[in-house]
């Protein structure tokens, strides 16, 4: 069963605006940073946006999603309003977790958003649960869960996937290989860089996937996202991926080249694929032009919002530290 | 200890079968609930606890796991998340450890984090605490340390009621619960009236009343300062015994209540001293209840090394009831 990527010229247009969305997005976010308006870490997804554009691309609004502190882009992806997480950022109490959570942990209830995870590997035994409930209760949903390559290095990611195979539970495992875990090159720290091959130790099927093409990704989620909730098995998607900028906000950036960077930015999801739709004649300047003004309105609007956005007062702060009542 | 009363409307039951009769009844009451852990399924619970459970509800609700006990906590936590009510059985506290960043980082975390959006409706049940012989690894009692984290909620039952009870109030709370259930109070017999159908889970009790020196104490300890108890009073010296049943969040209303009547307390506490839910405690009273006291607070705790094999060895680490009499003796009557 092979669910095929719709190439029409709409669509086409659409996946661009989903990746220019998410790099104008945190450019705004570092000039923000700059200005010391956003706070402590700023993990920035430059160069990976082809990654959560192209998965949930595949995902219904009834799939879930559990994502990494490198989430900016899966929360615009999935449609979580970008007024919400600039405020959140902001620390505003109109962010989407009050600003108590920051650019690293986002949470959206309606959008089956499970967060923002932190800790390197914490979100995948999550995954286990949320895929668990959903089937145990009669849902087809999927569970996307997104982790970076250096995940694979943790106990919970090995104990995950053995989990999932054993239980067969719908999730699909999105490993955005950006080659550095900080700065420790994939190199240097697996014995054994082929994920995929890691996933089948676990009797998982997966894939690798040029995760710098945008339609390469969706094609190849589409697939696995139908697959998932066909068999209620897992699946291994391995993206192919990198990171422009520093890991944080600023680092020296001693473990690779200058050239290697440059190497992969002329690789970049959004120059290649926009130079792809310019060469085959699939997008006019104009259509390029009222994409970046409608992108720019939005983001502008956002920062708006934000800006308006009240502080939580400080008599709040104990509250949610023990619940009242399961929300609804 | 004194001689079991006969209460015609009593059955008498082990400690176990009231845990075992609680997850039962919350299986039966609720769809929603299920059941995960190491051999709690075939094995039948390394405690036996769960013996039978797999032949009524089955696999999907009795469900056996690997030995990963980050993901199967963290799938708890997933599934609480997602609609569920999951009771996770972690075999002994000493294994909690591998968990514990499901356990604080997530589970704990997230409702806050999230700004409300999630409630972590999770139960987590594990046995604690020495006197099996099993050496360091398996006999550390660190229920204290999870008593630190906000967020938790943390139960002792000390008594067969409180096992057969205690779990109820767990699963009707929106918030993550860990239950410590003291591996010596497994084969504990008991009388249960059929009277009682629920307790609460946030106060203390007083299990005998005294009115020159306070026992404090929790879980495995119960059984020995009750002991203790009843050796003073042959002394003449009246004990009252406080049995905290919650060390988090604490009832610290009927700490201040027993100290400020008897102005003399001994804390008796399995965990170290150092950093201790004992220190928390003695730092309470002194913060509230100074000018009460007569005489310096006292604590029996586990001595501070890893619990010896040997049984006098082990012996010596754990409060006794002949250390929490010294205690007591020395505050009454100091010689």
């Amino acid at each position: 069963m092979t669910s095929k990527v719709h190439l029409d010229h709409a669509h086409l247009l659409h996946l661009l605006k989903a990746m220019i969305r998410i790099r104008r997005f945190e450019a705004k976010c570092v000039e923000l940073y700059q200005a010391q308006e956003i706070l402590g870490f700023l993990h920035l997804y430059d160069g990976e946006e082809a990654v959560s554009v192209g998965v949930i691309e595949a995902l219904t609004p009834q799939d879930a999603i559990i994502a990494t502190y490198r989430e900016h882009g899966q929360a615009l992806a999935r449609g979580v309003d970008p007024g919400c997480l600039m405020a959140e950022m902001m620390g505003k109490l109109n962010g989407c977790c009050r600003g108590r959570g920051g650019s690293m942990h986002f949470f959206d209830r309606s959008h089956r958003f499970y967060g923002g995870n932190a800790i390197v590997g914490g979100g995948l035994p999550l995954a286990l649960g949320v895929a668990l409930a959903d089937k145990m209760q009669g849902r087809s949903s999927v569970t996307a869960c997104f982790f970076g390559e250096g995940a694979v290095d943790e106990g919970e990611f090995h104990e995950t996937l053995n989990l999932a195979k054993l239980w067969r539970l719908p999730i699909l495992f999105v490993c955005e290989n950006n080659r550095y875990s900080m700065g420790m090159a994939v190199e240097r720290a697996e014995a054994d860089i082929d994920f995929v091959h890691k996933a089948s130790g676990y009797r998982i099927a997966g894939e690798k996937v040029d995760g710098m093409d945008v339609v390469a990704v969706e094609s190849a989620a589409k697939n696995a996202v139908d697959r998932v909730r066909s068999d209620s098995e897992p699946y291994f998607l391995e993206c192919q991926t990198y990171r422009f900028r520093a890991h944080s906000m600023f680092d020296a950036q001693l473990y690779r080249s200058k050239d290697e960077v440059e190497e992969w930015r002329k690789k970049g999801p959004i120059l290649r694929f926009r130079t792809w739709l310019e060469a085959n004649r699939l997008i006019k300047a104009e259509e390029l032009s009222t994409i970046e003004e409608a992108v720019e309105k939005e983001i502008a609007a956002a920062v708006a919002f934000a800006a308006a956005g009240g502080l939580e007062p400080v008599s709040e702060i104990d509250r949610f530290v023990t619940m009242e009542a399961i929300p609804s | 200890m004194s001689a079991p009363q006969t209460n015609p409307t009593a059955t008498r039951i082990t400690y176990r079968e009231a845990c075992k009769q609680a997850l039962r009844e919350a299986l039966l009451a609720d769809s929603r609930v299920f059941l995960m852990g190491e051999d709690i399924g075939r094995y039948g619970g390394c405690y036996a606890v769960t013996k039978g459970l797999l032949k009524e509800f089955g696999e999907e609700r009795i469900r056996d796991t690997p030995l990963s006990e980050s993901a199967f906590v963290g799938a708890g936590v997933g599934a609480a998340m997602a609609g569920m009510r999951p009771i996770v059985e972690i075999m002994t506290v000493n294994f909690s450890l591998l968990a514990l960043d499901q356990i604080l980082n997530n589970a704990v975390t997230i409702p806050h984090m999230s700004g409300g959006q999630f409630a972590i409706p999770l139960v987590i049940r594990m046995a604690t605490g020495g006197g099996r012989r099993v050496a360091a690894q398996h006999s550390r009692s660190l229920e204290g340390w999870y008593a630190h984290i906000p967020g938790l909620r943390i139960l002792t039952p000390a008594t067969v009621e409180d096992a057969r009870f205690m779990l109820k109030g767990a699963l009707a709370d929106p918030n993550p619960v860990i239950i410590f259930e003291h591996v010596m109070l497994y084969n504990m017999e008991s009388d249960l009236s059929s009277d009682v159908t629920e307790v609460d889970i946030a106060r203390a009790m007083t299990h005998r009343p005294g009115r020159d020196v306070s026992l404090i104490t929790y879980g495995g300890s119960l059984s020995k300062a009750l002991q203790a108890a009843d050796a003073l009073a042959a002394d003449g010296i009246e004990a009252e015994v406080i049995d905290l049943r919650v060390l988090r969040p604490l009832d610290t209303k009927a700490i201040l209540e027993s100290v400020s009547k008897t102005r003399r307390c001994v804390i008796i506490d399995e965990g170290w001293r150092s950093g201790s839910i004992s220190a928390e405690i003695g730092m309470r009273i002194v913060e509230e209840a100074f000018f009460e006291l007569d005489a310096p607070l006292r604590r029996v705790c586990s001595r501070e090394v890893p619990i010896p094999y040997a049984a006098h060895l082990e012996d010596a680490c754990l409060p006794q009831t002949a250390t929490i009499v010294a205690a007591a003796r020395e505050l009454v009557r100091p010689t």
